[in-house]
């Protein structure tokens, strides 16, 4: 039968190795696949100004983004190409709460400089390779 | 023998149930928006509501790890707390930060990343905070006669989670990079050292419940806490799937966050099979139902509904959805929230010299808020799946298929209902022991 030490052994060992194999792996993604993947070379001084105001309004609190946040409000990983520039920055900029279908978003009055990096931001992240995140609907007609 | 500074651990545990209090008023806030009566959006819109919601849940269980360690630490190294009104300053600090947060959220001071809303300068607040805590125990744990296995697991798990909160805090240009090491933090806690910490309060209930020799226990806490992290480490994978690394995540994730209901299942049958093996039957019967709670609960809502959607095959529809809320709620209910109201129901008694063993309303507490939070779960699960179904497969618009779901947040909010007259029980109890004393500790 196991004995204490044997388990303290497979506790320590179990976790030293897969702590390296993981430790490895993030390395390879971080300095191989995300440079790539993610198109730094696009991420200009208007796109990181953008995800600021994303996030220093808590946008994931309500919506997702590469499936994050909450589920209160649309996902918007794809949000660019689903419907424009036009309709985003109607939504950022409008002066009373922008309710479509009846649930409300925090009326933000954003200028329309901040409209446009918000919307580089959104564009940016439409282009990043998510292994084919979000699924096509099967049965749309 | 119990020791005098264990007190300090009584006030941690109130301003839990404070806290926890607090998270429910704001979950009904979020619920009835989801039902479609957002009637508070002009003074908490939802983005706020959830902040709160979350950030409570953190800070609340926080604070019952750290009263279970000032319980906990002192009765295993044999040794008095080495400074109490140290400890009494960390905990003010504590709560002090948490308030700022809080009513920070309702005026846009934030950053908004999921979990991780406390701002920076905050960030370093919590940081000196915690390494006070940490240093008052393990100077404890240096000081005295006795480092168990126990007192050493628990110490582990919480030097690892503060050392983890720090990715959290480097900014990022880059989304990817940014949701990348948001996972080193959120993952790597709750499905890492977190279980560390689960694990040594289990064990340390376990042999003060069931009386079974420290040795057996302690033996199969190192096989527990070796299958979390031999599981868990690498299946942080599963959160990688589609935020923009590579292929390999969907196959390192998928395998290895498959085997993380091992450790839960390996949780739930230490604890019933010690309980059948111990000959010592503890009178606190509420303590044990906690107690043997939390291993059962936490195989169910954080082993077998995680690994419902894991897979990447089933996360690629899934993720992002209700679905999650489903597997959060019963995952954060059975592991970490059952956990600290087992201690705080073992402890009670001891502090106060109170012996409510056996009493009607802390029974009630035990079946309804279990029953009521099942509930959630199940009326949670139903809406996602059709979510999934009707905006993933279909492809309806986001805001007509929650105009379909809206139903189950009525049901939602019954469960609910049920949950929080659980915990309203369990809070007049806690209220009944009233305060610790000296003499109850000395008898």
């Amino acid at each position: 039968m196991l004995s204490k030490l044997q388990a303290r052994a497979f506790f320590l060992g179990g976790t030293i190795v897969t702590f390296g194999i993981f430790l490895g792996l993030s390395w390879n993604s971080l300095s191989n696949e995300v440079p790539k993947r993610t198109h730094e070379e696009n991420l200009s001084p208007q796109v990181i100004h953008g995800k600021e105001i994303w996030e220093s309004n808590n946008c994931m609190g309500c919506h997702t983004i590469l499936g994050e946040g909450a589920y209160y409000a649309p996902e918007l990983t794809k949000v660019y190409d689903r419907r424009g520039e036009g309709y985003i920055k109607a939504a950022l900029m409008s002066k009373t709460p922008w309710s479509p279908r009846g649930r409300q978003m925090v009326a933000y009055a954003m200028t329309e400089q901040d409209a446009n990096d918000v919307v580089a931001f959104l564009k940016w992240i439409g282009e990043v390779d998510l292994n084919g995140f979000p699924p096509k609907p099967q049965y749309k007609k | 023998m119990k020791y005098k500074s264990q007190k300090v651990a009584y006030w941690f545990f109130a301003l839990s149930m404070l806290l926890l209090s607090l998270q429910i008023v704001y979950g009904f806030i979020m619920a009835f928006a989801h039902m479609g009566y957002d009637v508070l959006h002009p003074v908490i819109a939802f983005n706020t509501a959830r902040a709160v919601h979350t950030n409570l849940l953190v800070v609340w269980l926080l604070s019952g790890f750290m009263g279970a360690a000032y319980y906990i630490i002192p009765e295993e190294a044999e040794h008095e707390l080495v400074n109490v009104k140290l400890a009494y300053i960390q905990l003010i600090t504590l709560a002090l930060v948490g308030v700022v947060a809080i009513i920070g959220y309702h005026f846009n001071y934030w950053e908004g990343r999921k979990f991780l809303e406390i701002p920076r300068p905050l960030d370093w607040l919590v940081v000196v905070n915690v390494l006070t805590f940490l240093g008052l125990i393990l100077v404890t744990l240096f000081k005295g006669k006795k480092r168990t296995t126990t007192a050493l697991v628990l110490s582990m798990g919480l030097f690892f989670a503060a050392l983890l909160y720090l990715p959290g805090m480097i900014w990022f240009d880059n989304q990817t990079m940014d949701s990348f090491f948001r996972w080193w933090v959120v993952h790597l806690w709750v499905e890492g050292v977190w279980e560390l910490i689960m694990g040594g309060i289990l064990a340390f209930l376990l042999i003060k419940i069931t009386g079974v020799d420290r040795e057996v226990i302690e033996k199969w806490l190192y096989v527990i806490v070796g299958l979390t992290f031999i599981s868990g480490i690498l299946g942080t994978g599963h959160h990688y799937y589609y935020i923009g690394v590579g292929k390999v995540w969907l196959i390192v994730g998928g395998i290895f966050s498959a085997m993380e209901p091992l450790a839960f299942l390996g949780m739930a049958l230490f604890a019933i099979s010690m309980y059948r093996k111990g000959e010592k039957k503890h009178p606190n019967k509420i303590a044990l139902n906690w107690t043997l709670g939390t291993a059962i609960v936490s195989f169910v809502g954080a082993g077998l509904l995680g690994l419902a959607h894991t897979l990447p095959q089933v996360n690629m529809y899934t993720h992002g959805t209700l679905v999650t809320a489903m597997h959060g709620h019963l995952a954060f209910w059975g592991a970490y929230a059952m956990i600290v109201l087992a201690i705080i129901s073992y402890a009670l008694p001891n502090l106060t010299g109170r012996k409510l063993f056996d009493t009607t309303t802390g029974l009630l507490a035990f079946w309804l808020s279990n029953i009521g939070m099942i509930g959630m779960t199940v009326a949670f699960g139903v809406a996602g799946v059709a979510q999934v179904y009707l905006e993933r497969m279909v492809g309806l618009e986001f805001g007509d298929v929650q105009k379909e779901i809206e139903v189950h947040f009525f049901i939602l909010i019954c469960c609910a209902t049920m949950f929080t007259t659980g915990i309203v029980c369990y809070i007049i109890e806690f209220l009944k022991y009233g305060q610790p004393t000296d003499e109850a500790l000395e008898a």
